[in-house]
C-alpha cells in the first residue's frame, strides 16, 4: 500500500468473517441495523482496496489533522519513572486535540461513499465528539451528538465546542447518565433513522466491523510511533503504554508492535477510587466476558448479566466494556493490562505539566502513571513509548476542583510549593 | 419436563381457526413489584390476551424507549431476579393454561448460562423466547438448547431485511415471527405505517410461520388495521403505560391492563 498514513492490518489479527478475534467480538445486534452494518462493512472492504479512498484520507490526515504527530522525549517527567527513557506519542497535538480524529476522518468519507447525509455519535469526555462534529462540519453533514448526563456537566468545555461546530448535542439521562448510557441512546436513534443515517461509532468495540474498522484508521498511531523510537533511540521499546476506555488510543498505538514480541503491550484502565470500592471501571481486570453494544468482550457485569455502573473521574474511559481485540490480547497473554486510580493519574497530570509543560488529558494520564510504574520496574536502561491520546484542556476544570486551583487559598499555596518529589510520593 | 412450544403453536392455530388474529401482550417482570408483575400477567389474559411475553428486564435495554426503560429501571432497582422471572412464567401458565414467552437480551442469558435457562424456562411451563440483539448467525447455540427442551425460537424481522435475509431467519424460527412494524425502537405510535403490511406479507413468502406484528400498537383501532393482514398484534409500551399512570392502587393497575386486554381483543376480531 502507498498510503502513508491510512495504515489498515496488512496481515493477521483480521477478526474471522464474523467477526471474532479468538472467542471476542462477533454482531448482537437488531435485525433493523443488520442490513445498515453490513453495509458498513461492504463499504469498508471496497474502501480499503481503493487507492483514492486512501490518497483523500492521506491528504485529510497530514493538511488537517497535522499528521504525522510528533514523539517527544520527556526527560525531566522520567526522572520519576525510575530513570527509564520516556518518549509521548503527542496525538494530542493533533487538530482537536485528541487521537480521535484519526477515526473520523475516515469514517467521514466512508459516511460521503454510502451516500448518508447525516452523522450520529456517542461521546464520554467529548473528545469523539467534538472530532466528529469537526468533520460534520467540514463534510457538510448534520450531526448529532448522544453524551451522558454526568459528562456533559464534567466536559462542559467539550459541550460548547460541539455546538459551536453546529452539531446538536443531547444530555442523555438514563442509567449511569455516562458513557454507556449515550451509546444506548445513539443505537436508538440508529435504528429509528438507519436510512439517512451513519453511527460513527468511536471505539474499538461495537460490532463487527467497527472494532477492526476503527483500529485500523487509528493503526497510524503505532506505525509512526515505532519508526520514529527507531530513529530517536535506535531500538524498539521495552513497553507500549496507553490508556484503555474502550481501547482506540491503545489498539493504535500497539497493533503495530504486536509481531515484535519484545515489546510489552501495557493498558491502563480507571481503578477510580480503587478495586477494592467497586468504583472504578477496571473492565479487563475485573470482568467477565459479556455482550455488551454489539459485541462479546469483558465486561463489568453481576452474577445476573446486568451491566454495573461504572466509575472514573475520567469521563472517557467511564466504561463497562471494552474492545474486543483487547479482550483477545488479554486471554492471550500478549496484552498486559493493570489498572490506575484516580488520585494516581491525577498527580501523573501535574507531574507531566510542571516537569514538561504538557497538560495532558485525563485519560491520557492514566496511560503516565501506569508509565511511571512501569519505568521503576524496568529501571534506567528501559524504554518506554507513552501514548498521549488527548490534551487537557478540557479537564481544567476537573483538575482546577481536585487541586484547589480556583481560589487564591492556602490549599493553593501548599500545591504550588511542592517539588517534584512530593509529587513522585504523592504518585505511589 | 418438556417446554410449551407446541401450545404456542396450537393457541396461534386456533385463533386463525376462529378467522381472527391473535392478541400477544408484553408486560416486564417484577413491575412494578414481583407480584405486581404476576397480577398484570393474569390480568391481561383475563383481559383476553392469547398469548403474553414476559419481560426480563435488562440494564441496557438498547431496542427499548422510554415507557418500556421506565418499567425495566423500577423493576432493576426493585431487585428483579431470573429466579422472578421464571416465578411469573410459571404462576401465569399455570393459572391460565395459556403460552407465556420470555422476552430479553442475550447477555442476562449468556451469564445465567443456557442450558441453565433453557431449562429452567421448561420447567417453569414457558413456551419459548424473543431475543431481539440476538441476530440468527450468533443463534445455534440457543437454538440447540431451546430445541432439546421444546421452546420456541421466536426470531425478529424488520422492514430492512432483505428477503433472502428473511428466508434465512423463518427458517431458522419457531412458534412465530415477530414482524417489526417500523425502524424504531418500541413504544406507541399514531400510526401503525404500510411498512408493517408489507413485511407481513414478504415474510409469509418465505414460511407457513404465523407472522405477528409489534412496536407502535396501543389502540383497538390499531389492532383492528394489523389484524386485517397478521396472525398476531403484538403489544407491549401500551400495557405498561397504563400501569403507569394507574400508579400505586394494584387494583387499578389490575383493572387498566384487564381492560385494555379486552379492548385490543375486540380489535384484533376486526371490530375498530
Amino acid at each position: 500500500m502507498s498510503s502513508q498514513f491510512f495504515v489498515p492490518d496488512p496481515e493477521g489479527h483480521v477478526p474471522t468473517a464474523a467477526g471474532y478475534f479468538g472467542s471476542f467480538g462477533g454482531k448482537f445486534i437488531p435485525e433493523a441495523l443488520v442490513a445498515a452494518v453490513d453495509e458498513v462493512a461492504v463499504e469498508y472492504d471496497k474502501a480499503k482496496a481503493d487507492p483514492e479512498f486512501a490518497r483523500e484520507l492521506d491528504d485529510l490526515l497530514v493538511h488537517y489533522t497535522g499528521r504525522p504527530s510528533s514523539l517527544t522525549e520527556v526527560p525531566r517527567f522520567a526522572e520519576h519513572a525510575g530513570g527509564a527513557r520516556v518518549f509521548l506519542k503527542r496525538e494530542d497535538l493533533n487538530h482537536t486535540g485528541s487521537h480521535k480524529i484519526n477515526n473520523v476522518l475516515g469514517q467521514a468519507l466512508l459516511t460521503r461513499r454510502m451516500g448518508k447525509t447525516r452523522v450520529i455519535a456517542e461521546t464520554g469526555a467529548g473528545q469523539h465528539g467534538v472530532a466528529t462534529a469537526t468533520a460534520c462540519a467540514l463534510f457538510g453533514l448534520d450531526c448529532t451528538i448522544y453524551m451522558g448526563e454526568v459528562d456533559t456537566e464534567r466536559q462542559a468545555l467539550n459541550v460548547a465546542r460541539m455546538r459551536m461546530l453546529g452539531a446538536e448535542v443531547v444530555a442523555v439521562k438514563s442509567g449511569s447518565r455516562t458513557l454507556k448510557d449515550a451509546i444506548n441512546e445513539a443505537f436508538r436513534d440508529w435504528v429509528a433513522n438507519v436510512d439517512n443515517t451513519h453511527y460513527l461509532f468511536g471505539t474499538v468495540a461495537g460490532p463487527h466491523p467497527f472494532p477492526a474498522m476503527v483500529r485500523d484508521f487509528h493503526r497510524v498511531i503505532g506505525v509512526e510511533a515505532r519508526r520514529q523510537i527507531l530513529e530517536a533511540a535506535g531500538r524498539l521499546p521495552d513497553a507500549a503504554v496507553a490508556c484503555v476506555g474502550g481501547g482506540s488510543n491503545a489498539i493504535g498505538l500497539f497493533h503495530a508492535f504486536i509481531p515484535d514480541e519484545g515489546v510489552r503491550l501495557v493498558g491502563c484502565e480507571p481503578a477510580g477510587h480503587g478495586l477494592e470500592t467497586g468504583e472504578h471501571a477496571a473492565t479487563l481486570t475485573v470482568g467477565e466476558p459479556g455482550i455488551l453494544h454489539g459485541s462479546r468482550s469483558y465486561v463489568l457485569q453481576d452474577e445476573e448479566g446486568q451491566i454495573t455502573e461504572p466509575y472514573s473521574i475520567s469521563a472517557g474511559l467511564d466504561y463497562p466494556g471494552i474492545g474486543p481485540e483487547h479482550a483477545y490480547l488479554k486471554d492471550s497473554g500478549r496484552g498486559e493490562y493493570r489498572a490506575v486510580t484516580d488520585d494516581a493519574a491525577m498527580q501523573a497530570l501535574r507531574l507531566l505539566s510542571r516537569t514538561e509543560g504538557i497538560i495532558p488529558a485525563i485519560e491520557s494520564a492514566h496511560a503516565l502513571a501506569g508509565a511511571l510504574e512501569v519505568g521503576r520496574e524496568l529501571g534506567p536502561e528501559g524504554l518506554i513509548v507513552v501514548n498521549l491520546s488527548g490534551r487537557g484542556d478540557k479537564d481544567m476544570d476537573t483538575a482546577a476542583r481536585y487541586f484547589g486551583l480556583y481560589d487564591a487559598d492556602a490549599s493553593v499555596a501548599a500545591d504550588q510549593a511542592g517539588d517534584g518529589a512530593e509529587i513522585e510520593g504523592d504518585a505511589k | 419436563m418438556t417446554g410449551n412450544r407446541q401450545l404456542l403453536s396450537d393457541t396461534l392455530a386456533a385463533a386463525k381457526a376462529e378467522g381472527r388474529s391473535a392478541l400477544i401482550a408484553y408486560l416486564p417482570a417484577g413491575f412494578p413489584t414481583v407480584e405486581g408483575g404476576i397480577d398484570a400477567v393474569k390480568a391481561a389474559f383475563d383481559g383476553g390476551a392469547d398469548v403474553v411475553e414476559v419481560g426480563l428486564p435488562h440494564s441496557d435495554p438498547v431496542l427499548d424507549g422510554p415507557v418500556i426503560q421506565t418499567a425495566d429501571d423500577i423493576a432493576l432497582r426493585g431487585g428483579v431476579k431470573i429466579a422472578d422471572v421464571m416465578r411469573t412464567v410459571r404462576e401465569a401458565h399455570e393459572a391460565t393454561g395459556r403460552p407465556v414467552l420470555v422476552m430479553t437480551y442475550w447477555n442476562p442469558i449468556d451469564r445465567y448460562g443456557v442450558e441453565r435457562f433453557t431449562a429452567e424456562l421448561a420447567e417453569a411451563g414457558g413456551a419459548g423466547c424473543i431475543l431481539p440483539d440476538l441476530p440468527v448467525q450468533e443463534s445455534a447455540l440457543w437454538r440447540e438448547h431451546a430445541e432439546k427442551h421444546d421452546l420456541a425460537t421466536v426470531f425478529v424481522v424488520a422492514p430492512s431485511s432483505q428477503d433472502a435475509r428473511l428466508a434465512e431467519i423463518t427458517e431458522a424460527g419457531s412458534g412465530f415471527v415477530y414482524a417489526a412494524s417500523l425502524m424504531g425502537v418500541t413504544g406507541t405510535r399514531a400510526s401503525v405505517g404500510e411498512q408493517a403490511q408489507e413485511l407481513v406479507r414478504r415474510t409469509r413468502a418465505t414460511t407457513d410461520l404465523p407472522v405477528c406484528v409489534g412496536l407502535g400498537v396501543s389502540n383497538r383501532a390499531q389492532a383492528a388495521e394489523v389484524a386485517g393482514f397478521a396472525d398476531g398484534v403484538i403489544v407491549g409500551s401500551a400495557f405498561v403505560q397504563r400501569m403507569l399512570d394507574a400508579g400505586d392502587d394494584a387494583d387499578a393497575r389490575r383493572e387498566a391492563v384487564r381492560a385494555l386486554a379486552a379492548d385490543l381483543a375486540e380489535g384484533v376480531r376486526g371490530r375498530a
